[in-house]
């Protein structure tokens, strides 16, 4: 130990993959996201509000908040189904099924737009039978959920299931000996456990959901004040060349990305500490 | 103990059909209608799409633009997962903060940044057009955009590899006098293969299919700025739904070779983590 804290740097090319991290880092990440601040600078504070508080403008960034949590909702309780089928439960094409969570990761958004207004448009044999109900979902919010459930359907599944996995079933066994029911077992002992993981998945979620652009404009109708999400409107200034509206969005978006990241990272904090007393 | 067991099968069976359908509504039945919708019009209108100019051109930027993304991020990813790994040093929690920045950004206000940074209103305009350099609405921007959104990806899947391997192999080859790349290569590199691949396929799906952030600074010019995902959008809006889906089902392919390949890897690497 006292060799190694006399001389740290063994090992070579600190300097050499130093510089090319922070160059690259540097180029393409933070060069031109600090041009964000320089152009809405330009706007000042009074032009910033003037944009954002504009009522199709608010009317977007609800549409997007609201279907977005709605999505991640969904996603929270069918992720969790599928963690646990996943891990505990064995049945045919398990592997199949497994290997197909990351579909929508692979699949190009625009694609997964296309496609889903295709099966829920009321000319399909789904969307027509949810009309004949009186639901229609392509060109509504409905629409716009589901697309946002497809997109972030991997992110729960994925955080919940290694947590799963290495869970140890004895405490659970102990539980039944002792006579809990399954559903007391699973509240009780299985889901304080991966609750952690579950918030950490519904932040992901979320944060992916709300900048999602492509597979969303295709089935959401584009509707101002119904059915515009907050990434339309973006594209919707740029289109206009009014570049310092859409600046002035994006960085609305920006700030509720980056608050949503850090709540996650609070979490993993705060339970780390909580799990190791 | 009856009763438990008994709740247990009718929970399994209930839990399992409702993870199947939800998957089948979800999932497969979009992929099915892309193809279904794909041939509907007839084999020789699919054929005649697929082989278009305008596609194989768009195919062509989208195949190109992809690799290119494909080794910048690989050899940053290796850079950083290096340097992040291998030293200590102050204000590593901030850098490794830093690389996640672009996953958490929406593709719309990426493309945006990188307007207002090269574009006509942009700072560095001027300084670019001396050199008669065009970035926005030119290939260049688009190559940009797909390298910034999979930026983490290769330095995501190595650094915690890397981590739970530690350093001590890497300080017994450099104390025995190996220089830089004999160690990277001959101790290190065979440790992080797999979790390398991983990451090089993560970023290969997400930049071919990348959408929003292209979309911003393409320009949509056919045969030039088009990519894949952007001439499905260009064909859909002009009503052209079978060709728009014979574009998609290309993509389709291409995703689906691309899980499979996923799958592969991650079964490879868990194995050779078991053995």
């Amino acid at each position: 130990m006292i060799t190694r804290a006399k001389s740290p740097r063994v090992i070579p090319g600190f300097g050499l993959s130093m510089g090319i991290t922070l160059g690259f880092l540097g180029v393409i990440v933070l060069i031109p996201l600090a041009s964000i601040v320089l152009t809405s600078s330009g706007l000042g504070i009074k032009g910033f509000f003037k944009v954002i508080t504009g009522r199709r403008i608010l009317a977007g960034i609800r549409v997007s908040f609201l279907c977005t949590f709605i999505a991640a909702l969904i996603n929270a309780v069918f992720g969790m189904t599928l963690a646990w089928v996943l891990v505990r439960y064995k049945f045919p094409f398990k592997r199949f099924v497994d290997g197909l969570i990351e579909l929508p990761f692979a699949l190009p958004t625009a694609v997964a737009g296309i496609s889903l207004t295709a099966v829920y448009s009321s000319r399909s044999f789904i969307g027509m039978f949810f009309e004949r109900v009186g639901i229609n979902i392509a060109y509504t919010r409905i629409g716009i959920t589901i697309a946002l459930v497809f997109i972030t359907i991997p992110f729960v599944v994925r955080t919940i299931q290694p947590v799963l996995e290495k869970l140890d079933p004895q405490y659970e066994e102990a539980a039944a000996i002792l006579g809990a029911g399954r559903a007391r077992i699973f509240f009780q002992i299985v889901f304080p456990e991966i609750l952690p993981a579950l918030l950490t998945g519904f932040g992901l979620a979320f944060a992916r959901g709300l900048g999602e652009y492509g597979s969303v404009v295709f089935i959401a109708g584009n509707r101002p004040f119904q059915t515009e999400i907050a990434p339309l409107l973006i594209m919707n200034k740029l289109q206009q060349y009014d570049y310092q509206g859409a600046t002035a969005i994006a960085l609305v978006m920006l700030v509720a990305s980056f608050g949503i990241l850090l709540l996650i990272n609070t979490v993993q904090i705060y339970y780390g500490k909580f799990i190791k007393g | 103990m009856a009763l438990k067991n008994e709740d247990g099968s009718i929970t399994r069976a209930l839990l399992i059909t409702a993870s199947l359908l939800f998957l089948f509504i979800m999932l497969i039945l979009p992929l099915c209608i892309v193809l279904y919708i794909a041939l509907r019009s007839g084999w020789e209108t699919y054929k005649n799409t697929v082989t278009d100019f305008y596609t194989l051109k768009a195919l062509q930027l989208t195949l190109s633009s992809t690799l290119v993304a494909v080794v910048v991020n690989t050899l940053f990813g290796l850079f950083a997962a290096w340097a992040i790994t291998k030293f200590s040093f102050r204000g590593k929690k901030f850098l490794t903060t830093m690389i996640d920045v672009p996953f958490a950004i929406s593709p719309v206000i990426a493309g945006l940044i990188f307007i207002l940074t090269f574009g006509r209103i942009g700072w560095a305009h001027e300084w670019l057009d001396s050199y008669n350099i065009n970035i926005v609405f030119a290939v260049p921007g688009i190559i940009l955009a797909v390298i910034f959104v999979t930026f983490p990806f290769v330095a995501r899947e190595l650094i915690p590899v890397l981590n739970a391997q530690g350093s001590d192999e890497e300080e017994a080859a450099a104390l025995m006098g190996a220089n830089g790349f004999v160690i990277f290569f001959r101790v290190t590199l065979p440790n992080i293969k797999w979790a390398l691949l991983y990451g090089v396929i993560l970023c290969t799906a997400r930049a071919m299919g990348e959408f929003g952030a292209v979309s911003v600074l393409s320009g949509h010019l056919r045969g030039k700025t088009n990519t894949l995902p952007l001439h499905v959008e260009i064909l859909y809006n002009e009503y052209k739904y079978s060709q728009a889906f014979a574009v998609s089902s290309i993509l389709v392919i291409m995703a689906v070779i691309i899980l499979i390949a996923r799958n592969i890897v991650e079964y490879k690497g868990k194995k050779e983590l078991g053995l």
